[in-house]
């Protein structure tokens, strides 16, 4: 099974519900950050890491001695990132999508298989829960393909907690698909609304099941509860504003670890997620 | 007319991890300050305009790039564009997923049969506004679609032609979150950035990973810790990190409910309550980023020379 955290605005509180699921599910979970721009999972779980991967983008390096300049990849390449300067087929290769249409047609096999570094995945475990933490090294602007590479750690026979990032886009979109069911948290904010209406709308695009968590559930007004019945969004949970909960989490600790009581409403949240799909 | 580059100021406010109070700082400096253009370079998630109430005079189609179509009556089921694709957004019964679909075009170039067109999409909209603080650019990215990285940059230079054209010497750009693509671009060519964090594991974590990126483009950052009163422990190891990394602390604002009570409202924390201690604080922040080394290069070279002489 595959759940995806997502919430359009950032910082309503999707790695706190996606962590402490996971936590209080313990050894049947895995959880997977797939916020890779800004992962933060890791640091509410402390996993002991056994692995580290770098991943790579495949992006052509130039064979300047096979190169005849015919242009052919240049004209190929919808992303500009080749250019014929002067004498020399130039590669800007942090503008390379790696769709392999230079390699395809150069005529000379000019071009070798280079690679830039996307970031890395590390894999560890904390209290039985399997982690995986995609890190986008710093610099690199498409974080798609290392978030597709952290889903690659996906177990069949668990339940796999995907953190997505924020937003509407690519990105959230790579972290959504495919997913058994979206568990969209926010705010009753007049930003967090906007922002889950268009979450909602990619949600739709994708055609999956979702549900929602409201964070801060007393600190704001009712528009995202009417809207949720307008729209005929199941609410699974509702987190109250606590200062304690809010401390807490300032120092990286679980809500469902410092009031084990917790672990029963997560535990509870994930039946409902699981009633939702029967 | 005939305003010189130079002389025009961007301020981007970013944050790493999202809901630091980026869009509700980044209003309340729309209110305090004269002379600019406001920018929503958070195209993914656009919420400035909620507090600024803008009135659209112009809306114009961002043309974000192309999508692969297979034209079945063409199509002779090859199977070279399932090949070539490296997205797997080619079905087996030869039907392109748009939403999959990179817009690399290999497929269109490489069909024996020609039978792939690429169409130009509209991947979203943006807008020239009014607002009671002055002009807005901002935009709408469509919903699933790629190229934010594009828009930010197009929502800025709109930006700036407008300030160049109508004399005005400041842009305030609000920045999306995170590191990644839409980030990159609303970096390049600003004049300094304004980094809202909070006290928190991962405020802290995600502010060393913006501040990074800052250092890799080359941009003078400055910093204010927000909810400041969360975690003292936090926010000092939030300052000792701005130090190390030659950046100035503009202040510390304690939690606030104010930040979601203005925001029903439609205002910002400035209007909300004008001579609250809240108010006073955040016109101090702005008095600061104003008269910074970082807005004001000029000065900054001048005093320089003077050492010297």
């Amino acid at each position: 099974m595959l759940i995806s955290v997502a919430s359009g605005k950032g910082g309503t509180g999707k790695t706190t519900v996606a962590t402490n699921l996971a936590y209080s599910l313990g050894s049947r979970a895995v959880i997977l950050d797939c916020d890779v721009e800004e992962p933060n999972a890791h640091l509410f779980l402390h996993p002991d890491m056994d692995t580290t991967e770098q991943v790579w983008a495949q992006v052509p390096e130039v064979n300047q001695d096979a190169c005849t300049l015919c242009r052919k990849c240049v004209d190929i390449c919808r992303f500009r990132a080749l250019v014929v300067a002067g004498k020399s087929l130039l590669v800007f290769p942090e503008l390379c999508h790696s769709c392999g249409g230079c390699f395809e047609v150069c005529p000379e096999n000019a071009l070798n298989e280079g690679r830039r570094e996307l970031g890395q995945i590390e894999t560890g475990h904390s209290h039985g829960l399997e982690c995986v933490t995609g890190c986008l090294r710093v610099g690199e602007a498409m974080s798609p393909p290392l978030i597709r590479k952290v889903r690659a750690h996906v177990r069949p026979d668990k339940i796999n907690i995907i953190d997505a990032p924020p937003g509407t886009s690519c990105p959230v979109i790579a972290a959504m698909k495919g997913t058994d069911f979206v568990l969209m948290v926010t705010e009753p904010t007049p930003f967090g609304l906007h922002d889950l209406i268009l979450a909602v709308e990619a949600v739709k695009v994708l055609g999956l099941p979702h549900g929602l968590v409201i964070n801060r559930s007393d600190m704001g007004d009712e528009k995202v509860r009417d809207y949720a019945q307008k729209e005929n969004i199941p609410i699974l949970m509702e987190i109250p504003y606590d200062r304690a909960i809010a401390e807490s989490y300032s120092k990286g600790k679980l809500i469902a670890e410092m009031w084990p009581e917790w672990t029963d409403i997560f535990q509870e949240l994930f039946q409902k997620i699981q009633s939702c799909l029967a | 007319m005939g305003i010189n580059m130079q002389e025009i100021k961007e301020l981007v406010v970013i944050s790493g991890k999202g809901g630091t109070g980026k869009t509700s700082l980044t209003a309340a400096f729309a209110a305090l300050s004269e002379n600019k253009v406001l920018c929503d370079a958070d195209v993914d998630a656009a919420d400035l305009h909620l507090l600024m109430a803008p009135v659209i005079e112009r809306q114009s189609d961002f043309k974000g790039g192309h999508e692969a179509v297979i034209r079945p009556q063409a199509c002779t089921a090859c199977g070279r564009c399932r090949e070539l694709c490296r997205f797997d957004a080619i079905s087996q019964d030869f039907i392109i997923d748009p939403i999959s679909c990179e817009g690399c075009g290999v497929c269109v170039d490489f069909c024996p049969e020609g039978a792939i067109d690429f169409i130009e999409k509209t991947c979203g909209q943006w807008y020239m506004s009014r607002t009671r603080f002055g002009p807005m650019v901002h935009a709408r990215l469509g919903i699933a679609e790629e190229n934010s990285g594009r828009l930010v940059s197009l929502v800025r230079q709109q930006a700036r032609t407008y300030a160049e054209e109508n004399g005005q010497t400041l842009i305030i750009t609000d920045g999306p979150p995170g590191v990644g693509c839409p980030v990159i671009a609303s970096l390049s060519g600003a004049t300094a950035l304004c980094i809202v964090t909070e006290p928190t594991v991962s405020g802290l974590h995600d502010m060393e990973r913006v501040i990074r990126l800052a250092a890799h483009f080359n941009v003078p950052g400055m910093v204010i810790i927000n909810k400041s009163d969360l975690n003292l422990d936090m926010s000092k190891a939030i300052e000792d990190l701005t130090r190390e990394r030659n950046m100035s602390l503009l202040g510390r604002i304690p939690f606030d409910p104010v930040f979601t009570k203005a925001m029903i409202q439609a205002k910002t924390i400035v209007e909300y309550d004008k001579e609250s201690a809240l108010s006073l604080g955040v016109r101090e922040i702005w008095d600061k980023i104003i008269t910074s080394s970082a807005m004001t290069p000029g000065r900054m070279i001048n005093l320089k020379e003077a050492i010297k002489a």
